[in-house]
């Protein structure tokens, strides 16, 4: 055996990557080789460790010390002062720490301050090695779903943890997956949505690209759990490093044999392609996803028949978000008494947020469901930057709700912000200081929307045109009172007519805009 | 594959990430500072490495730390045991360290003729 004395673990996602992760790589391997220590220092790559804006992000293991804003040319030092003489870099060192950070690695699980189901392994292990996600627990859920579960003892774990969909519509996993099992035909499939396209949500990027195999072990499971055998991942073809992760991942299973023809000797087969996305935001929304996947142009269907009964080519298929087919490995391999025991009992469970704006430490955290938000801005993300005031923040993306500091004590999950008309949606969290210009905000969402809509329907196609035409007017300071009217009457009326969420959606922004902020609106009316 | 050839894998697994941030039963510190590394503290260091891989200690860490003040004794190796005092070496080389891990370390007998 040979032993390695220290890791050097580099985080290496596309943020990483665009602020020179792999050269920084590349010189510290370097001179780790010039000063002889090879044999006994490891450089190893790994997810996000969920600080983004802090340039190349570094831990080194055993001492479990963080350093941000790592340069090529700081590489000597690193190694000379830290890996040789053992005194970390203090100029180097991360100062503005993601809060599940500052507690060390050894207290997972103890302490309830970090929840992290989905991320666990996050930052932790090399993504792309299959025996470190092994060494983990990962497969660990497959052999008690083939040796003691069974498909529908799985249904059920995943039924009992009141497990519901994290792409934003909150619907209930299992039913899906007891919709889908019932169907009739031999053939069925495993969608896993990875169209991430909700503007400021990056979360399930980063899971793709920091724990490739807890994915993979979700689709088995579901696939076994439904009877389907074939499962296919749509994804943004921007992701390129999530697919390279991703199609990596799947070759190691199919070499375990934990993918492919008769899985573990239990007699079950399943395989998982991978399906590139061009970049409809519309895609997103199943249906459409699906006659993309089959080649068609994306737009949405009727429905019924929903895609449980009839989805791809017809056959019964199960859409599930990235998020949700995360969690199912740790709610099989631990049951659904102890997922239970996070988050509300409505809601169980965590979610992933992606945090962005105006915001000290912006990035990716997990949180239980229930946690408010005033604790996801303050105590997990640092606090609003440069000592500001909370102005607002924009939940769920363009389709999802305006908050002001009324809501910062509302708990954060699906049911409860049912009750305040706010949405969770994919967990994007874009937060505005007291600078922010709401009027502006709701342009960029209008005009999101109209770039976005495929034109299928009329009231979505005509709809989101006269809405960023109007927004525009306000913004230009050539708007009316009535104007206002109109950004509510128009956008209700889409919401009652248009054939998919994505024509439904700009109703959400635009009446909570002006239920927090109503006299900012109006003032740049005539 | 099988279940069973997955849970070898998984064993196997297991250590090799355990060993990046455990708790180990037994820590050797090697003394790394400028006096510590000009007396030969960087073969100590790697020697303690060899062996400690050699013998499949899966639960001892190597580890190296800065000056610890006494020039006159380097290269200098603490070695720290779980609920048992520190043993401070001083002037130690290669062959000193083999017979730090056979003594000591495997066999919970401090060297003390290396031992300051």
């Amino acid at each position: 055996m040979n032993l390695v004395r220290n890791h050097v673990l580099i985080s290496i996602d596309a943020g990483t990557i665009m602020a020179g992760a792999r050269a920084v790589e590349k010189a510290l391997v370097e001179e780790i080789n010039k000063q002889g220590l090879s044999g006994e220092i490891a450089v190893l790559e790994t997810g996000s460790i969920g600080a983004t804006g802090q340039g190349v992000v570094i831990v080194v293991y055993p001492e479990g010390i963080y350093y941000a804003n790592v340069t090529p040319a700081d590489a000597a030092e690193l190694v000379e002062e830290h890996l040789l003489k053992g005194r970390p870099v203090k100029r180097l060192i991360m100062t503005e720490m993601p809060k599940q950070h500052v507690i060390k690695k050894e207290k997972t699980g103890l302490l309830r301050e970090q929840p992290r189901i989905v991320l666990r392994n996050s930052g932790v292990i090399n993504p792309e090695n299959i025996d470190e996600y092994i060494a983990e627990g990962g497969y660990e859920a497959l052999e008690k779903a083939f040796t003691d579960l069974k498909p529908a003892g799985v249904t059920k774990e995943v039924k009992d943890s009141g497990l519901m969909g994290r792409g934003g519509a909150a619907f209930t996993t299992a039913m899906k997956w007891e919709f889908a099992a019932r169907a009739p035909g031999d053939v069925k499939y495993i969608i896993c949505n990875a169209d991430e396209g909700e503007p400021g949500t990056f979360k399930d990027r980063l899971i793709l690209e920091g724990d490739p195999h807890k994915l993979i072990e979700g689709m088995i499971l579901a696939g076994y759990a439904v009877g389907a055998t074939k499962g296919f991942v749509y994804i943004r073809g921007e992701y390129a490093l999530s697919i390279e992760r991703l199609e990596k991942a799947i070759t190691q299973a199919r070499l375990y044999g934990l993918l492919g023809d008769d899985i573990l000797e239990s007699g079950f087969s399943f395989d998982i392609a991978v399906m590139k996305g061009a970049g409809a935001y519309v895609c997103g929304e199943e249906t459409a996803l699906i006659e993309s996947l089959e080649g068609k142009r994306g737009h949405p269907r009727n429905k019924p028949p929903y895609p449980v009964t009839e989805g791809l080519w017809a056959k019964p298929t199960v859409v599930n978000n990235v998020e949700t087919l995360a969690n199912v490995p740790e709610i099989v391999r631990n049951g659904a008494a102890w997922y239970r025991g996070y988050g509300t009992d409505k809601c169980p469970g965590t979610k992933v947020y992606t945090i962005i704006g105006n915001v000290a430490t912006p990035g990716l955290i997990e949180a239980e469901m229930g946690t408010t938000l005033r604790d996801i801005i303050y105590e997990y993300a640092g606090g609003i930057k440069d000592g500001k005031k909370f102005k607002g923040a924009l939940v769920g993306g363009a389709a999802g709700a305006f908050m002001g500091p009324e809501m910062l004590d509302a708990k954060m999950d699906f049911v409860n912000l049912k009750e305040y008309a706010a949405v969770l949606g994919s967990g994007a969290i874009l937060v505005m200081d007291e600078d922010a210009d709401i009027v502006g905000m709701l342009q960029s969402v209008l005009h999101f929307f109209r770039h976005e809509s495929c034109g299928h329907c009329v009231p979505c196609r005509l709809g989101t045109n006269q809405l960023a035409e109007i927004i525009d007017r306000i913004a230009e300071g050539k708007g009316k009172t009535e104007d206002v009217d109109k950004l509510v009457s128009i956008s209700e009326v889409m919401r009652d007519t248009s054939f998919c969420p994505l024509g439904q959606s700009p109703v959400l922004p635009i009446t909570s805009s002006l239920r927090f902020f109503r006299d900012e609106v109006y003032s740049r009316v005539q | 594959m099988n279940l069973e050839e997955l849970k070898k894998i998984r064993e196997k697994a297991q250590k090799d990430v355990e060993l990046r941030q455990k708790q180990a039963r037994v820590r050797i510190v090697v003394g790394m500072g400028t006096s510590g590394i000009a007396a030969g503290a960087r073969d100590v260091l790697k020697t303690f490495v060899e062996e400690v891989g050699k013998r499949n200690l899966s639960d001892v860490v190597v580890t190296q730390t800065g000056e610890k003040g006494l020039a006159s004794q380097e290269p200098m190796v603490e070695v720290f045991e779980e609920d048992k005092p520190a043993v401070v070496y001083g002037n130690m080389d290669s062959e000193k360290a083999k017979r730090v891990v056979v003594e000591h370390v495997v066999n919970g007998h401090p060297v003390s003729e290396f031992a300051i």
